[in-house]
Formats: structure tokens, sequence, C-alpha cells
């Protein structure tokens, strides 16, 4: 088994009600009116992609072109409406950093709390504890309520929890444009020490230079279909002469 | 054998969220956990004083129960459940920003409350204690069976939980409704008046024996005051409506899940 991802024949069709139908009232209003039609809105369509092992895979497009809507349902966030998702062995989602900190908790009750969240047990996050201080650099704010943090500090420990783990595919959204750039700088060293151990990276990021500098392969989709995959150079030439 | 091995995976978020709800809810109260304890036996306090002015400080039920132990077992089952599934209603729904982002057993969050609740009744039990003790009620091995009702009161809640959350993602409308409904639970239910009240009226028996928090009530209060076992068809009974509402929380939840996050 040499890959990672299997994406075959994804559809992910959204049903777009014009306006939100939240109470039992409006739905029965709207039923017997018959104005339950829903417009529908495929937001990915017919996705085949195949991601082996070990590679940078990279996803570029426009805004709402639906690559944040393939990496979350590759997380089995979202279930395609049609079409599967094959995926071997364990992923670490960097979709939105610290998903599930108690902003009323302290910095170290949310390490636990965040670290569960992500599945891990009591006993890995106490042995890997010290080392995710270490790298958040925040040690003396270790016990302070996250509620008084700045985004940067939030940020930086949600990104040390994430990434504690060597887990077989690694899911990055946009997230290396939060932070200082010394952060940005070590966030890049990090994921370049886990594409070397041998973790599948799949990666979003409007930033081309960045897409060019680390990913091999590039997959460029529009309006919820792909375009184009090929080698990250190629494709990102293509993509940004296009504009 | 795979949901098992998720839902052991997951054993751990799952009592860090316990933790997270003690935690959040006793921040910066002086007594903290106390409250639990002494929650019940002020509310104890009001409503008997309030009912030995109307029932003149009469007996209650099959015994001579004096009224504030007969109260205080309804309502501490009343309690627990009417808690666990009105927070369990809003779980789901009030995690989205945990859903949209990583992906979790849904289950999870229904199943906290439920489990919190349980804590917390836990918690309360101090106080049914403190009661029995102070109104010279004996100890009885019969006693020793409490955990029987209160666990099946949990299968109950967890099944009526998974149902409520889920239906609560579509329809928030149900919140309101439900605490109306509660309350209207809590008088069908005699907890603060004896069952024998409606002896005479076979209709409102036949409706008693439909509600479900009836068995538990009833069965608590067997064990704990009346020193007596439920006869089988009691037992039966009881047993077969928590696994019933069990199954089908769990059949609306699962065939629910997938949209969840469609409708956040």
């Amino acid at each position: 088994m040499s890959n990672a991802v299997e994406i075959s024949n994804v559809s992910m069709r959204f049903n777009m009600a014009k306006e939100k139908v939240d109470s039992i009232k409006e739905y029965l209003i709207k039923f017997f009116k018959r104005q339950l039609l829903f417009e529908e809105f495929m937001a990915l369509s017919d996705i085949n992609i195949t991601v082996q092992k070990g590679e940078v895979f990279g996803l570029i497009g426009l805004n709402g072109c639906g690559k944040s809507t393939l990496l979350k349902i590759i997380s089995g966030i979202y279930k395609p409406s049609t079409g599967t998702v094959k995926v071997n062995g364990t992923i670490a989602p960097l979709i939105e950093l610290g998903a599930g900190f108690d902003m009323d908790l302290t910095a170290r009750e949310n390490i636990y709390l965040n670290g569960s969240v992500l599945g891990y047990s009591k006993q890995y996050i106490e042995e890997k504890f010290d080392e995710i201080v270490d790298f958040t650099e925040l040690h003396q704010f270790i016990d302070v309520p996250m509620k008084n943090f700045s985004s940067g500090m939030v940020a930086r420990v949600g990104f040390a929890i994430a990434t504690i783990t060597k887990p077989d595919i690694l899911i990055v959204d946009e997230i290396l444009a939060v932070g200082d750039f010394l952060f940005q700088e070590k966030c890049e060293k990090r994921i370049n020490e886990l594409m070397s151990g041998g973790t599948t990276v799949i990666i979003v990021s409007h930033s081309i230079d960045q897409i060019k500098r680390l990913c091999d392969r590039v997959a460029w989709i529009e309006k919820g279909k792909i375009k184009m995959i090929g080698a990250a150079e190629e494709v990102c030439d293509l993509y940004t002469s296009a504009k | 054998m795979k949901y098992f091995q998720t839902f052991l995976k997951y054993r751990y978020l799952l009592s860090n969220l316990i933790g997270r709800d003690i935690k959040v809810k006793y921040r910066r109260s002086v007594l903290g956990i106390l409250w639990s304890v002494l929650n019940p036996l002020l509310m104890m306090v009001v409503i008997s004083t309030v009912f030995s002015v109307l029932f003149k400080g009469g007996k209650f039920g099959e015994t001579n129960i004096p009224f504030h132990v007969y109260y205080l077992t309804g309502a501490t089952v009343y309690n627990f459940i009417s808690e666990a599934t009105s927070t369990s209603m809003m779980s789901v729904f009030t995690a989205a920003p945990l859903i949209k982002k990583v992906y979790i057993p849904k289950y999870i969050f229904p199943l906290e409350k439920c489990l919190f609740a349980f804590v917390n009744l836990l918690f309360s039990l101090i106080a049914v204690v403190i009661v029995l003790l102070a109104s010279g009620i004996k100890f009885t091995f019969t006693m020793l069976l409490f955990p029987i009702p209160l666990l099946l009161a949990l299968v109950f809640s967890i099944g009526l939980s998974m149902l409520l959350s889920a239906l609560t993602v579509f329809f928030r409308d149900i919140v309101h409704i439900y605490g109306v409904f509660l309350t209207a639970w809590l008088y069908a239910t005699p907890i603060i008046y004896p069952i024998t009240l409606l002896e005479g009226n076979k209709k409102l028996m036949l409706i008693m024996h439909l509600n479900p928090m009836y068995y538990f009530v009833e069965f608590f209060r067997k064990v704990v005051i009346y020193n007596t076992l439920p006869n089988w068809q009691f037992t039966l009974v009881t047993v077969g409506v928590s696994l019933l509402m069990l199954v089908i929380g769990i059949l609306v939840f699962r065939q629910k899940q997938d949209k969840f996050v469609l409708y956040m």
C-alpha cells in the first residue's frame, strides 16, 4: 500500500437554503407552501486524487473553489455526497489551530483537553508535555487562562499540540499565515522535519512561493473541479499566468 | 469492534470534558462542589415548607415516610434525568466549532453531559444520605440496590439525550418546548404528591404507568425508603423502557449524524 490517500469520484453537494429553516413552524409553512426547494450547490464534483505515501501534495485555487471542503472530507469531518475516500494511517489535521480550546481554562489544561480532542492518551500527553511547552516558548504563561492570550499565542499552542505526534498524514490549511515570522519559520521547519520522517503532507495555501518550495505535486481546483494535476512547478506557473 | 476501538481512543477526551465541566461549573464559587449537596437540601427545605403548610405535615407513601424524605428521593432521580437531557440537548449544537474542525465521534457530547449529570447525582446522593440519617430511617440491605434504578435512569437519559441532541441540530424550537415539557413531566410524576392521591382515578393511573419517569422514581424509592423489592413485571418494564429509549436514541443519532455538520 503505497497510497496514503485515495479519493475516488468524490462529489460534495450542499443544500444552499436561501434562508436557513431553523424551526418546525417555518419548516411546516415552507413545506406546505412547497418552498422547501433547496438550491443545490456542488462544492466539489467528481474529484479523483491519489496521494502517495511520503509525498507533499498541494492544493491551489481561488477562494471558494472547494479546497477546504476537500480537506475536511479527507479528515472525516464531512461525508462526501457520493464517492469514497480511503485513508491509510493516522491523520493530524491542522485545519484550524486550537479547535476545542476552552478559553476559560489555562494553557496547561487546554493542552490536555486539545490533545484528547485529537485522540491522544493521557499518558502520551504527559510524556510530551514539556516538549509542547518548549515549542510554544510560553513557559511563564502556562498557567494563565487562555482568554488572556493573543491570537498568535493561541496559534502557537495549537500548532505545538497538533504536530507533536508523528502522524502518517498531516493536513495543513493556511495555518502558516499566523504568528510572527520567527514562529512561521519554526513551523515550516517542523513540517519539514515531519516530511523527512516519511509523513505525507497535504497542504493548502495561497502563497504560491510556499507551495512551490514545499510540494512535489499540486492539484489546481477551479469551481469544484480539478483543472490540473501535476508537478508543482508546472501547475503553479500555469496558475499564476492564468490570472 | 471498530466502534469499540474508537470509543477507547476517545475515552480520555470523555473524562477530560467531564473534568472541564466540573471545573467550569464551580469556578469562583467559595463552596465549590459542596453546592451539589447543598442545592437539593435547600430545595427540599423550600418545597417541604410550602407543602407541609398545604398538607399539614402529613405522612406520605406506602409507609410512614415524612414528606421531605419522600420529596427528596423522587426529586433526586427527576433532577438527574432533567439535568442530563436538557444539557445534552444543546451539547452537539454548541460543539459546532469543534465538530466543524476536527473529526470526533459525535455521540461523545450527549454522552459526556449525561455522565457529568451522573457525577452531580452522586454528590446529591450525599444529601439523600444526610436526610435519611437525620430522619431516623433505618439502614436496610435493600438500600444497597440503589445503583440499579440510577444506572437504568442513566441508560434512559443517554438514549433520550441522543434523540434530543440530534433533533435540536435541525430544529432549535425543541429547546424552548422542552423546558415546558420538563415542568409538565415533574407534575406528571409523583414527586411532590403521593401516588395514592391518584389511586381512585383510573385514567390518571394509566397515564402514570405510561410515564417512564414514574418507574425510575418508584424503583429508587422502593429500595431506598420502602425497603421492598420491585416485582418482576415492574423491573422488566423499567429495564425495557431504558433499553428501548437507548436503541431509539442510537438509531436516530446514527442516521442523522453525518448531516449535523451541514446544519451548524
